[in-house]
Parts: C-alpha cells; structure tokens; sequence
C-alpha cells in the first residue's frame, strides 16, 4: 500500500512541476530594471495621453521634418476628378524602381489586384473581396491612381498609413506598367 | 356532333399544350443562365453591390420586381446616359454620392444572365456545420465517460488485488523477505568509503547542473503565448489567404519596431468583410464566437456594420494586444536593418507564424542565437556596387570568398549594447 502511495506523491510533484511552466505567462527576469526600459516605448499604454496610448496624432497643421507635404486633393468625387485631370508624378523614368516598385505592388495590391492587375488576387480566388475591376477595363490616370490609394475608393481603403508618398509613386507606376502591357 | 366537340377538345389540348410550351420556352430565354450571371455579377457588379446588403449601391436581390427589364438595361449600360432622360434614374443615382460606372460591353444576354442571378432564390445554407459539430462533441463526451469509468474499474481491480496479496502474504510461512535483503545491503553501503565520495561528487555534479541549467532558462521566453484581446489567427489571414506579412506590419520596411497595425489596417479588408466565412474555425471556436471577434474591431475603431459608415463622435478605444516578443531594454534591435537591408525572412526569427493560430515565441531570443545566425549568415555582396570596395577589402582580410555578418562587425559588442 505504502508504495502506490509513493508513487502517487512523486507523480503529484511531476504535475506540479509542469504546471508550473506556465506558457500564458512571461518567464522570472533576473534584473527587471534593466530589461523593461525606463521610457515609455513604442505602443505601449501611456496614461497620460487621451485613450490611454502612446501613439499619437501629429498636431494640427504641422509638418514632421523630412515627412510628405499634406495632400492638397480633397477626399471626395471632386477630389478624384481633379486629380485626375491635373496630378502628374513626381518621379520621372529614371527615379523609378522597377523592381521595388513591382515588390511593394505585390505585397500591398496583389492581395486583391492579382499579380498582373487582372482583379484575380488571392482574396477574390477565396472570395473574401469580389469585383476587383481589370486596370485595363478601367479609365484611370497616374493621378486617380495615386489618389485611390492615397484615400481609397469604394470598397478599398486608404493604403496612405502603410506606404510613403514615394512609395505611392513608385506603385502608381507600376500599375501603370500593368495597364499598358 | 359528339365528334365535333371530341375534335374541338383534343385541338383545344394540343394548342393549349404549344402555347405552353411556347410560354415556357419564352420565359427561360427571358430568364437568363443564372449560373453565368453569378460570374458576371462577381466579376462586375460584387465590388459596390450584394444580393442581401447594401454596400456602396443597393443590394440587387429582387431588383427585378421593383425596376423593368429594359430600364435596368439602359441603366447598366450607360447610367448617365439615362439620367438625362429619364426622372425614376435621377432620383436613383442619388443613392449614393459616387457614380455607378458604366458597362457598355455588357450584352443584353450578359444581363440577363446577371438578373436572372439576382432573382434566384439564394442557396439553402448549409445545415451540416452547426449540427454536425454538436453531434461530434456528443460522440467525443461519451467515449471520455466510457474511457474515464473504464479507467476507474481497472483501478479498484488493482487496489483488490494488491489488497488479497497482501493478505495471502501474511498466512504464508516465513521466507527471507526483501525487506531482510535490503538491510544487508545498506550495510554494506555504511562500510564502503569510497561509493560515499563518488556518491557526494555525484550528488554535487547533478546539483549544479540543475541549478546551472535554472539559471540559464531566467529571461528565456521561448514558446510564451498570452492569451490576446482579440482571437486573431495568424493561420487564417497570412495562411490561408496568403496576405503578406508588411501588409500589415508596414513599419517593418522603415522603422526599428516592425508594427503593429493600427485599427484602420484591418478596416481595409474588415469593411467589407465583417463574418467569417461558413466553416471557418480556430480550434473549436466556430463562426458563431469569430464573428464576435471581428464585432470587437469595429466596436473599438466604431464602425457600424449595417450602415457601413464610420460612427459619427464616437469614442475610440485602443486594442490591447500583448506583446509576445520582448527583446531587453540593453540590447538594441532594428527590424529595417533586418528585412531591408538583409532581406531576412520574417520566417527565420519568427518561426511558422502563417500556420499559428494563436502566435507564441518560437526563437529563444538569446544572444548566443543571434550571434549563431550572424556567424552562419553570408552577406549579399552582388548588385551593389557601393559597397564594392570595402566587401573586396574584408574578404581578403579574411581570406574568404564570401564574408559573413559576423566579419562584417555583426559580433561587436557596441552594434548592439550600448
């Protein structure tokens, strides 16, 4: 009797032991002082901002030094049009990267766009997004380009938080690229 | 006269039958392939317009009661064009601010097809998924009842048993028993000096090596997996639906952090998509408990899925994820450096975060690993010609052929604490 006993008690203090390795929680630190950082760092809760967040805004009419200037087309069908009509890429043949730009398209468009522009991306094969236009069945310019992904059309978001103004040129162009072959 | 009117009603049959069949014919030529119209509608309409929901236009289910064939005709095809003549298309194109786009390649069968598609009653959805789950998790209960009272059983025999031995032991006559043995033995034990001093050194040895190897896993996280506010899989969007990585974690290209995306990020795709698909599920948690989870998105950034328009005022609130990769505050680490200029994989530090649901910590994090891949990592020295001059000069310092991270000055202490 006495030794199922003992075997009980040693596999009680093996659970134990496990339990306590516990994968929900993070592990000791030896010196917690210099592993958490005295500022507050990226993303982390801040409470002496309004909801509580280190992110922030940029105030109201300023520029971040070396950031884009603001956008001078207005997000509405006005907008669109005039872009349209009057926004020409900074960049001209010789700024443009072709295979930079082709990457960013891939990871940012192609998801719905397809690789070759045609609406037939991986989203639309799983029919998450449906009716992704051809860019060629479509009266578009570098201009309404860059202002669609600038503030988004329809159903597609604003791409503007996720690429730089130069960025947004440079897919600009190779959707224009896409376009013409 | 009998006969006339046996005559008059088989010709009244037989004409009556041919108008039949003449109606019905007309009518499926009207109608349309609606299995034709579904292709044309996805690849056409499905960007603005759903069958049961508004979206950008009205939903399209049952279009056809309420227009007639050839208004919607002309409407589809050139929609300003209509509105110049006719008042029922100006008071619709006031649906919405955006103008609908025309489709002058559209055939008139090309659309009839589409109406014929949206009058289509929709599919019975399918009742497997709920109802087959449940009598799953039935089956599974039982058959761990039936295991656990098996179980139970074996273990009273045991106890039995041992019990009737042990009794039956104690009628029999006297035999050296173990416990005699082990007597013996432990004597021997107390008289042999030297398994002491091999047993202490051994005791001492395991005591460190256990100690040590405690010591060591003190700030190690490997495999740490909280439990975050949202159950976001990983699986579902960067698996299944193969969304690159730096769609979401954009800042990984530029910045030291490799981001974390804000709310409107996920409103990208998330504002058309607010239920998951049928029989879509992480773990056991089906579309029922995932449809709550995508609700927490817009309740935080406040989005009203029904209206599909950002609430007016509302007061936004953060969503706290918890960070599952803490590298320490004295070692520094700069994902641009990794991603851009090395071109690393998100893969090689990361693990297979495309095929977790729930994301924990696959590396160790320690500096003996990063100091592992930047001895193994070979430096890209083609195509840049910048740096041609110096890439020459540290190969034949080394006198190699291809330099690695670590000659590069990947393994000096100041790259990284300082």
């Amino acid at each position: 009797m006495k030794r199922v006993i003992n075997t009980f008690l040693v596999l009680a203090v093996a659970l134990v032991i496990v339990s306590c390795n516990d994968k929900r929680t993070p592990n000791l630190q030896f010196m917690p002082n210099m592993y958490e950082a005295v500022p507050y760092e990226t993303y982390m809760s801040n409470p002496n901002y309004a909801p509580g967040m280190e992110e922030r805004m940029p105030v109201a009419g300023t520029i971040a030094r070396g950031a884009e200037f603001a956008f001078e087309y207005d997000n509405s069908i006005e907008g669109y049009e005039l872009a349209k009509a009057n926004l020409k890429s900074p960049l001209d043949s010789t700024m443009v990267d072709a295979d930079r730009a082709k990457s960013l398209y891939t990871i940012y468009c192609a998801s719905c766009h397809g690789a070759k522009g045609d609406g037939q991306g991986d989203l639309v094969k799983n029919e998450k997004f449906l009716g992704i236009p051809n860019y060629k069945d479509r009266e578009i310019t570098e201009g309404s380009i860059y202002h669609t992904i600038m503030y988004g059309k329809n159903m597609m978001g604003s791409h503007s938080s996720q690429l730089t103004e130069e960025e947004r040129w440079q897919v600009t162009a190779y959707v224009q690229e896409l376009r013409n072959n | 006269m009998k006969s006339v009117k046996q005559q008059s009603l088989t010709a009244r049959l037989a004409f009556s039958s041919i108008a039949f069949l003449f109606f019905f014919t007309l009518n499926l030529s009207a109608q349309g392939d609606a299995a034709n119209g579904k292709k044309l509608f996805n690849t056409n309409c499905a960007a603005c317009h759903k069958l049961d929901k508004d979206l950008v236009g009205p939903k399209l289910g049952g279009i056809t009661d309420v227009r007639e064939d050839a208004w919607l005709k002309a409407w589809i095809k050139d929609n300003a064009a209509l509105q110049a003549t006719d008042a029922d298309a100006k008071e619709a194109a006031k649906y919405s601010p955006t103008a609908m786009t025309a489709f002058p390649f559209l055939t008139d069968e090309n659309i009839d097809d589409i109406l014929a598609y949206t009058s289509a009653p929709p599919p019975p959805p399918p009742v497997v998924a709920t109802g087959g789950d449940v009598v799953v998790a039935e089956a599974d209960n039982t058959l761990l009842y039936i295991l656990i009272a098996i179980v139970f059983v074996l273990l009273l025999m045991v106890v039995n048993l041992y019990r009737t031995v042990s009794e039956l032991r104690d009628d029999a006559p006297k035999r050296k028993t173990t416990g005699d043995q082990a007597n013996a033995i432990w004597a021997a034990f107390k008289a042999n000096k030297f398994l002491h001093f091999l047993l202490t050194i051994f005791f001492l040895l395991s005591t460190a090596y256990i100690v040590f190897s405690w010591f060591m896993q003190v700030g190690v996280d490997e495999g740490y997996q909280p439990i975050q506010p949202i159950e976001f899989s990983h699986k579902i969007h960067a698996g299944d639906n193969k969304i690159d990585c730096q769609y979401c974690h954009a800042s990984a290209k530029h910045s030291k952090t490799s981001g974390i995306p804000s709310a409107n990020v996920c409103m990208n795709c998330h504002m058309n998509i607010s239920e998951v698909s049928e029989g879509t599920a992480i773990g056991n948690h089906g579309k029922e408990v995932l449809d709550k989870e995508i609700q927490k998105l817009y309740d935080a950034i406040g989005w009203d899925k029904d209206k599909l328009q950002y609430i007016e005022g509302y007061e936004k609130k953060p969503i706290e994820w918890v960070r599952v990769h803490n590298l320490p505050d004295f070692a520094y680490f700069n994902h641009s450096q990794h991603v851009t200029v090395a071109g690393v994989k998100c893969q090689e530090c990361h693990g297979p975060v495309e095929e977790m649901d729930e994301v924990y910590q696959h590396a160790p994090l320690t500096m003996g690993w990063c100091i592992d891949c930047h001895r193994d990592t070979e430096v890209d020295m083609t195509e840049n010609g910048y740096y041609e001059k110096i890439h020459e000069q540290l190969a034949g310092k080394y006198g190699v052929e291809k330099v690695t991270e670590a000659q590069m000055g990947g393994m000096e202490c100041g790259k990284c604490h300082y």
